[in-house]
């Protein structure tokens, strides 16, 4: 009897480990950042998630945590956007599991303005007019809630291979560039003759992509794919849209300016290093991108321009999602680093172009100069370039349709597909949506 | 008390003998009958309990989502029915998907095997180094999906990638390897075979050495060549070991994701979706711009429903060829 016991014990046993074991394996993932809270006094941990590089540094969330006593930071940093994009939908859907301050990048706030529930509504009127208007437009909602603090954006110039302009009988220096640039009207009409006349004196590409210039043009549009007010698709109807999709193709394939690259791709990042194209639309943090695929090429500079005056390529928020524990206090830490001494600190850390008006003053960032683009002085070409750009309406549908263009966009420019196909291709892919 | 009294619960049992006192069961013998009935099942009760949590359970709940609209971030909406099945089929990614899927599996699968079995035979001979051999036919299978992604990537790069430029030595035009479809499928492959025909090489070759050796001795004295006799008597004896690789490789290959996603920097499936498999559909749909999860769980729900019916195809062949091979071993015995 004694030996069946027994064993009936360790059956029971074994069912009741695996059992556990199972469910210790479903629960315990997504622990949030508490600390224990011992009676009455505050002692708490905030926990920051950022992506990439924000350029914030131990050092300054020392000086947050000497000036808050009781608050410690620390900042949980993702590879990628991506991959803190799939971390931030999968928790907020969970409804657990996320930090305290959770980083954005703009192309996909547009989705999280959808669920303003899901985010602490961050209105301060302290903080009115901190940042570019159009950066606040981005993460405000309809009933006047904002979602995020915002920390960087990108101001674009025009990147230029002086030593190959020279070659081909154009002005290498950085004024001239700029007023060759610039044309008659500054439109991207002028940028593209420039082109021309570039290829006229034995140039090769003018600029790398067709899918960088349709980017450089559509966000110059207030609301290029969906109705600013009903949010309805009007892409399909948009005279501007076949406007600019027309004048892409033109140039890059018609007149052939383009290098026929697809952005990001192994052929892309090859073509640096062999002369691929001589400028390319080039915002803040695409400075060190250029820098890093250049290894051993000399030439490249900044000219203080933009074709149709100014255009904004990314950029971040940080927001505080709503199922934290000490929503005031993330809050707090949010206003604070995103305030503009420390945004220029992170400028200075990682180049990261503060969107913050008074940042764009200070001369720490306005004196920045960068040695590789022939000692161009960037701040100051940034701080201009930052001024004049407009907020382009995003619904929820403005990714799904800007990615069916650039699809439309790389067929033809890259694969040499038939612009009216794709363009039909694209107008199928609208419609699905709708 | 208990003792001698008749339990109306014996009785029950309408066969009680009015001459005989009922005899008392002791509850150690009911764990014991009961040690004989559940142990087995006990014992094999871990496989299912986790199998029920990690298998059944996704299973069934994504069929839960399938019929709801239901939002990645919202969660759950309004039950739907089939409408998104309806929806799914009807769209033209989800073809080219399914597409994609059988036109890679094909091509990576078929030339894989023939490779395997070659290779597997060329280790199977007497050399040198046995282990050393037999470990490098391995060692492709170590390194991480991501790193072969990335190294292939760039050599079949439109312009800049080393193939083209091998080809264009020999005078072959470039191949638009990121362009058209049948050359981005061809690449994948590549990239699945780099990965996996060590892995099969290895169980084929465990098989082969299985293959009693006196089968060979008695070919060799009917005077069978080499190649005779890796036709005749190694590949029928392999027949069941390539029936496993054939139904792995397939679950694996209707599968397949991590190779194709990285083939390009935007992990689409190319501009227009010419190497998008399904399981890519399903991570479009639910994670993508839709955001849609009843979607890509119907897309799921299909995608396991078409696994399942070549499944029942690979195991009707199976049955075939070992009804064949019984037939034949029959014969046999009876000559």
């Amino acid at each position: 009897m004694r030996k069946t016991t027994s064993k009936m014990w360790a059956a029971a046993a074994g069912v009741t480990g695996i059992a556990l074991l199972a469910t210790a394996c479903s629960s315990g993932s997504g622990d949030s950042s508490d600390d224990a809270t011992d009676g009455g006094s505050k002692n708490i941990t905030l926990t920051v998630a950022t992506f990439n590089e924000f350029g914030y540094t131990e050092d300054m969330f020392k000086q947050y945590e000497e000036s808050h006593p009781g608050i410690t930071v620390k900042e949980k940093k993702a590879a990628t956007s991506n991959e803190a994009r799939e971390n931030l939908n999968t928790r907020l859907a969970a409804g657990s599991g996320l930090s305290d301050i959770e980083a954005v990048d703009t192309d996909w706030m547009p989705e999280l303005m959808q669920y303003p529930d899901k985010f602490v509504d961050l209105t301060d009127p302290a903080l009115e007019g901190r940042w570019l208007k159009f950066k606040t437009d981005a993460v405000t909602t309809d009933d006047g809630k904002l979602l995020g603090y915002g920390t960087d954006f990108g101001p674009e110039g025009i990147a230029y291979r002086g030593d190959l302009l020279e070659k081909a009988g154009l002005p290498k220096d950085r004024d001239a560039v700029a007023a060759l640039i610039k044309g008659k009207d500054n439109s991207w009409d002028d940028y593209f003759a420039a082109g021309k006349q570039y290829q006229a004196g034995g140039g090769g590409a003018w600029f790398d992509s067709a899918g960088a210039i349709w980017q450089g043009m559509i966000y110059q549009e207030e609301a290029p794919y969906e109705d600013a007010k009903t949010n309805e698709i009007i892409a399909a109807d948009n005279p501007r849209v076949k406007e600019i999709y027309d004048a892409v193709v033109k140039a890059s394939v018609t007149d052939n300016l383009s290098a026929h690259l697809s952005q990001w791709s192994d052929d892309w990042t090859a073509s640096f290093q062999n002369n691929g194209f001589a400028t390319m639309l080039a915002p803040g943090w695409m400075l060190g991108v250029i820098e890093g695929n250049s290894a051993g090429v000399t030439g490249w500079d900044l000219a203080d321009v933009y074709p149709g005056g100014a255009g904004n390529w990314g950029g971040s928020f940080l927001t505080v999602p709503a199922q934290g524990a000490h929503p005031e206090e993330a809050k707090e830490l949010a206003a604070w680093l995103t305030a503009p001494e420390q945004q220029v600190q992170a400028f200075l850390n990682k180049g990261t172009v503060p969107s913050q008006v008074d940042g764009l003053k200070d001369p720490k960032f306005t004196g920045a100069v960068n040695a590789f683009f022939n000692n161009a002085p960037t701040g100051e070409i940034l701080a201009n370039r930052g001024q004049g750009i407009i907020s382009t309406h995003k619904g929820p549908n403005f990714f799904a349709i800007n990615d069916a263009m650039q699809s439309a966009l790389t067929e033809v420019d890259v694969n040499k597909g038939n612009p009216d196909e794709q363009w039909n291709t694209f107008i199928t892919a609208v419609n699905a949506l709708g | 008390m208990a003792t001698s009294t008749t339990s109306p619960q014996l009785n029950r049992g309408g066969q009680a003998d009015p001459g005989r006192t009922p005899r008392r069961v002791g509850f150690s013998q009911t764990l014991g009958r009961w040690d004989v009935k559940l142990s087995p099942y006990l014992y094999v009760s871990p496989f299912f309990i986790l199998f029920a949590l990690t298998g059944l359970f996704p299973l069934l709940y994504t069929a839960f989502v399938s019929v709801h609209d239901w939002n990645l971030i919202g969660g759950k909406g309004d039950f739907v029915g089939f409408e998104n099945y309806a929806y799914v089929l009807q769209q033209p990614n989800f073809w080219k998907g399914i597409r994609n899927t059988f036109s890679i599996f094909f091509i990576s699968t078929i030339p894989q095997l023939i490779i395997a079995i070659i290779l597997a035979a060329l280790l199977d001979a007497n050399l040198r180094a046995k282990t050393f051999w037999r470990m490098g036919v391995l060692l492709p299978y170590v390194v991480a999906p991501v790193a072969v992604s990335l190294i292939f990537g760039k050599l079949f790069a439109d312009q800049s990638g080393i193939i083209n430029t091998l080809l264009g030595k020999i005078g072959i035009d470039p191949i638009g390897w990121h362009a058209q479809v049948l050359p981005s499928h061809i690449a994948i492959a590549t990239m699945v075979d780099f990965r996996w025909t060590g892995y099969n090489t290895l169980i084929l070759l465990a098989a082969m050495q299985a293959i009693p050796r006196d089968l060979y001795e008695a070919a060799v004295l009917d005077g069978a060549s080499r190649v005779r006799q890796f036709f005749s008597v190694t590949v029928p004896m392999l027949r069941p070991t390539i029936i496993f690789v054939v139904i792995t490789s397939t679950i694996g290959g209707l599968q397949i994701f991590d190779e194709p996603r990285l083939f390009d920097q935007t992990g689409q499936g190319g501009p227009s979706r010419q190497w998008m498999t399904a399981t890519m559909y399903i991570y479009e749909v639910g994670w993508g711009n839709q955001k849609s999860f009843g979607r890509a769980s119907a897309v799921a729900w299909i995608l396991f429903l078409i696994i399942v019916v070549v499944g029942i195809i690979n195991f009707s062949l199976t049955r075939r060829i070992s009804s064949d091979e019984s037939s034949k071993s029959r014969k046999k015995v009876r000559r």
